[in-house]
């Protein structure tokens, strides 16, 4: 790159279980280097909540299980030059899409919620409701992988994806050379 | 409770005697549960047993035989099924208010049986009776030309306890066999061409092929330059040669009345009309390949034609021009399409579900139950007992270098003349919708889904197997057509028919069908075109039968011929949010359970 | 059958075949790997998954049932061949519910390891099929998942030509065809742990599950961990 200033990265967890930013710790000391050419906006590291400016790569961690999410993902895609969904969640929905397997009942959601907080059997919830606060985002018919949402530039696999890929990945983003993974390297687990 | 195929199930005895009849042999199996199905109305579990245990198969090998088949059932059905022909060329004729008044009538909506199971009422793909719609299939006696007056009328006498044959057709238990079947359906045969449906000398071309040498017919069969009249075109003559040439104890003669592809029916009226012709090319195929058992495989929609088909084959025996060293019998199917596929439509034979045998071996090396096996369509072998009388040369010098003697050609949908028409290749579409009173067609599929749709400015192209092929099926639309809607139908029923056995052909097509309903939702953008190509390219390329390898061919040849429909109905994506991602439908759920608006995504006009 | 061996090509390579040898039974002597998931040593080919389709002299062909020739020049390993490998094992993916990080076969699942091989990595245009059929846990040591099922039929041929028994069989039709068993379940089968057609060599994906051996090896430790699918056949090659 010529561009002297470094690169402005942006990252959000949407429906996942925060794993995948751990495993962004995984790049352990190589972390240091990357610094040197990355500059963090807004994500859950420097707990910057909103975009100060455009960015040039946004990292996505987790699909979309409620319209928070669905926000959050197109203000990303709208702010961010490139677009990477990390981790199986993100990719394909992941554990919160296991839902998706009862989307052929009738009333699919519903079916869903009263499982979970009324009649599963390993409950203790003692108000016998569904939580209804309204600072709690609609949950969506099913979740969706960030890709049925948005247009996804790159997809980094694994859950969660390794250290190594997701620096090899970056580092060959920011140099202009990347051209795709190391079949040896590639993970869905 | 878990049935098992014990003391009880083995008792059975009508599932016993039923089995008895068909000699407990396995590869009678679609015999055997066509009957079992007429007597129970389902293919019970238990009734699975003893028809397992009575043939000497495992309960899963029934079972996977019993639920391929769309006319057997694995839940009870009425005792009077009705089958709605459930075609585009039904729909754009009226068929929902047939339906409607069906439903209303019977009290029950498609895909519904009765409470007191006296009647189940079903969509089914084309009947083979595009030329008069809307049609449906009652028990096993055909209506046409239904209107919503004319189904109130026969649901009510159905009602009454009329029989469905009294019921369609008062009077219908005194007619002849024969007659009953032309009372049923009519035949439209609008022109009659030299070789098939003008003026036929009955066994005139048996007499000259039993004078003559078995590899001399088959010279005199290739000379012709007979190619086969399904939709392949493989060279008849070539095909019998190499059955001929295999070593073997036994032969078998096949004769493919699967006419499954929409819009075709040409192959009902020849087996109405012209039984003994067909049966004497397959004689003339068995003399010439050295085949002492021949097949007539009639798909199960054609079932009216069973009894009429059997008292030709009982007269020919009477004659001694059959029965004498070679025999015909009729296999009936089921509802499959795919069994059209000449392998599926042997493993159908052998009792088997109707998947497609890997190739090689082809059938004419090692076919039905493992025997060199000739397969031809009823066209096909008609047009050998002709070209047998008539000589070779007659035949060849019809049509064109490559296409030789005449077709039978299914015209239907919107066009004054539907019906058969017998001409030489190489007549230009444009002569065709003539004759047909088309003139104002928009769009036509011809050779049926699995063929290619064409726009008026490729109407001067030829019928023949160097320009347009076809088995036959011309299907007229007008302008006020919904292509989509056809490319949609389509789809939908390539998924219906397709076997399962490869991934690109089970999975794939199922995603060509969601791919075009996001057009007609208006979701789709540009990338979607190219993503139609090249989901279709997977499909043909690695599908393992014909079915599979044609399958695209609604959405690619409607690509190429009208992309303005495509073009006019994609949108650019906004801000990289995909088109096909709908908020509003995604949260629509939750709004409900929650009993209040988006507070991201909905306005709020209180302020 | 009998006969003289002869020579045929693939990419390029020539490869010695016996007369009655498939493709890929020859390309697999040669230390060739053709990629499949419904083909495995020992059992009858179905050609059914189409993941080995080939180019034989310009025709597509699967590998596993198409005898090999004299002469013939099969296209295995080039970008068009494994873009089209890459959709139909993506099919496979969306047709069931494939969850890599819940499912205890990942890491020795076929399904899997051939996207792994054929980089399977980039923004999906299929739909999600998600089905959702209920799960047999009847046997006391057998589980299915058939969720997960590929419809390979490896179950199948196992059962039936190896143990001689039939556990199980295809039914249905279309994208409603499936594997199912000889019985109202499992338990009520002839199945026993013992059987070929129960060990993990057989089921390509986590759809047939040996009870209590889920996690022993962790995710990480293998088989696939350890190297592409297809790799000990490659590694034949000198």
């Amino acid at each position: 790159m010529t561009d002297p200033r470094k690169a402005r990265v942006a990252t959000v967890s949407l429906a996942g279980c925060f794993g995948c930013h751990m495993a962004i710790l995984d790049m352990d000391e190589r972390l240091i280097g990357l610094m040197e050419k990355v500059e963090f906006d807004r994500s859950p590291l420097t707990d910057i909540k909103t975009f100060t400016r455009r960015c040039d790569i946004g990292i996505i961690e987790g699909g979309c299980c409620n319209e928070e999410n669905v926000h959050t993902l197109i203000e990303f895609r709208k702010n961010c030059d490139v677009l990477i969904a990390l981790g199986q969640c993100a990719i394909m929905g992941g554990l919160p899409a296991m839902r998706n397997a009862i989307m052929h009942a009738a009333e699919p959601l519903r079916e869903c919620l009263e499982e979970a907080y009324i009649s599963g059997p390993y409950l203790r919830n003692m108000t016998r409701l569904i939580p209804n606060d309204p600072v709690l985002p609609l949950v969506l018919d099913r979740v969706y992988p960030c890709s049925e949402v948005v247009d996804i530039d790159y997809q980094i696999p694994g859950c969660a994806p390794s250290g190594d890929i997701i620096y090899s990945t970056l580092a060959t983003l920011l140099d202009g050379r990347f051209t795709g993974f190391d079949r040896e390297d590639i993970r869905f687990d | 409770m878990i049935e098992t195929a014990g003391v009880g199930a083995a008792q059975d005895l009508e599932i016993a005697e039923i089995c008895a009849r068909f000699g407990n042999d396995r590869h009678r199996m679609l015999d055997i549960l066509l009957d079992v199905q007429e007597a129970r109305r389902w293919i019970s579990p238990a009734s699975m047993d003893a028809i397992a245990a009575a043939v000497g198969l495992t309960r899963i090998a029934v079972e996977g035989v019993a639920s391929f088949y769309s006319f057997l059932s694995l839940a009870p059905k009425g005792r009077v099924t009705i089958r709605l022909c459930d075609d585009i060329v039904d729909r754009f004729a009226g068929l929902d208010a047939v339906v409607a008044a069906f439903a209303e009538e019977l009290g029950i909506a498609p895909g519904e049986t009765s409470a007191d199971g006296a009647f189940s009422l079903e969509y089914t793909p084309c009947i083979g009776m595009c030329d008069q719609v809307p049609a449906a299939m009652i028990n096993e006696v055909v209506a046409v030309r239904l209107t919503k007056a004319r189904a109130r009328e026969i649901a009510q006498r159905l009602k009454a306890g009329i029989a469905p044959g009294e019921a369609v057709l008062p009077g219908f238990a005194e007619l002849g066999v024969q007659e009953r079947v032309r009372a049923q359906v009519e035949n439209n045969i609008r022109q009659a061409g030299e070789v098939l449906l003008g003026p036929v000398m009955q066994d005139r071309g048996l007499q000259a092929a039993m004078a003559m040498e078995p590899g001399a017919i088959i010279d005199a069969v290739e000379a012709s330059g007979l190619r086969g009249c399904g939709g392949a075109g493989f060279t008849t003559g070539r095909k019998w040669r190499f059955a001929a040439g295999t070593q073997a104890d036994r032969r078998i003669v096949i004769c493919n009345a699967d006419e499954g592809e929409p819009g075709t029916f040409k192959d009902r009226v020849m087996l109405t009309e012209r039984a003994d012709l067909v049966f004497e090319g397959m004689t003339i195929a068995a003399r010439a390949v050295g085949a002492l058992e021949g097949i007539v495989y009639l798909r199960g929609e054609y079932r009216y034609l069973l009894d009429h088909l059997h008292a030709v084959l009982e007269e020919r025996r009477a004659r001694g021009v059959l029965g004498q060293g070679f025999d015909i019998r009729i296999q009936l199917g089921a509802g499959a399409y795919v069994c059209g596929e000449e392998g599926a439509l042997i493993s159908s034979c052998e009792g088997l579900p109707g998947e497609p045998k890997t190739r090689p071996p082809f059938p004419v090396t090692r076919g039905y139950l493992g025997f060199p096996t000739v397969v031809n369509n009823v066209e096909t072998f008609a047009h050998v007992a002709r070209l047998l009388d008539q000589g070779p040369g007659w035949f060849h010098a019809m049509g064109t270098e490559r296409s030789h003697g005449t077709k039978l050609f299914s015209v239907s949908g919107d066009c004054e003349r539907p019906g058969v028409y017998e001409l030489p290749y190489g007549q230009k579409v444009r002569d065709l919708l003539a004759l047909a009173g088309a003139e104002h067609a928009a769009a036509v599929q011809v050779g049926g889904p699995s063929g290619t749709m064409i726009g008026r400015d490729s109407f001067d192209r030829c019928l023949s197997f160097d320009d347009l092929a076809t088995g036959g099926a011309i299907i007229v639309f007008s302008s006020q057509r919904n292509i989509l809607e056809i490319v949609d139908y389509y789809m939908s029923f390539f998924v219906h028919e397709s076997c399962g056995y490869c991934t690109p052909c089970r999975v794939g097509n199922v995603f060509l069908k969601k791919a075009i309903e996001k057009f007609r939702k208006g979701q789709a953008s540009d990338e979607d075109i190219t993503y139609l190509k090249e989901l279709s390219g997977t499909i043909i390329e690695t599908s393992r039968c014909g079915l599979g390898m044609t399958s695209p061919n609604p959405v690619l040849s409607s690509l190429e011929n009208f992309p303005l429909v495509y073009a006019a109905l994609t949108r650019p994506s906004k801000d990289g949010v995909k088109a096909t991602f709908d908020i509003q439908s995604a949260i629509d759920g939750a709004r409900g359970i929650a009993k209040r608006r988006s507070y991201i995504f909905d306005k709020d006009f209180s302020k | 059958m009998t006969g003289e061996s002869f020579v045929f090509h693939i990419d390029g390579v020539a490869v010695t075949a016996k007369p009655g040898q498939t493709i890929m039974e020859a390309a697999d002597a040669a230390g060739i790997y053709i990629p499949r998931l419904c083909d495995v040593e020992g059992l009858r080919h179905q050609g059914g998954c189409r993941v080995c389709t080939v180019k034989a002299d310009g025709r597509s062909v699967s590998a596993c049932t198409q005898p090999a020739a004299p002469d013939l020049k099969v296209e295995n390993d080039t970008p068009a061949r494994n873009r089209v490998r890459r959709d139909l094992v993506e099919m496979l993916f969306h047709e069931g519910n494939h969850l890599c990080p819940i499912c205890e076969k990942s890491g020795n699942c076929e399904l899997q390891a051939m996207a792994y091989r054929l980089e399977m990595t980039v923004a999906t245009r299929f739909p999600y099929l998600e089905p959702c059929r209920e799960l047999d846990a009847s046997h006391p040591d057998i589980a299915l998942d058939t969720n997960r099922c590929i419809s390979c039929g490896r179950c199948i041929r196992a059962s039936q030509d190896v143990d001689g028994k039939g556990v199980f069989g295809y039914v249905g039709r279309g994208i409603h065809r499936r594997v199912a068993v000889n019985g109202a379940d499992l338990a009520h089968t002839d199945a026993a742990v013992t059987d070929h057609a129960m060990s993990a060599a057989v089921c390509p994906v986590g759809c047939i599950i040996r009870k209590d051996e889920g996690f022993r090896v962790p995710i990480g430790s293998r088989h696939f961990d350890h190297g592409l699918i297809g790799h000990e056949i490659e590694e034949k090659r000198e």
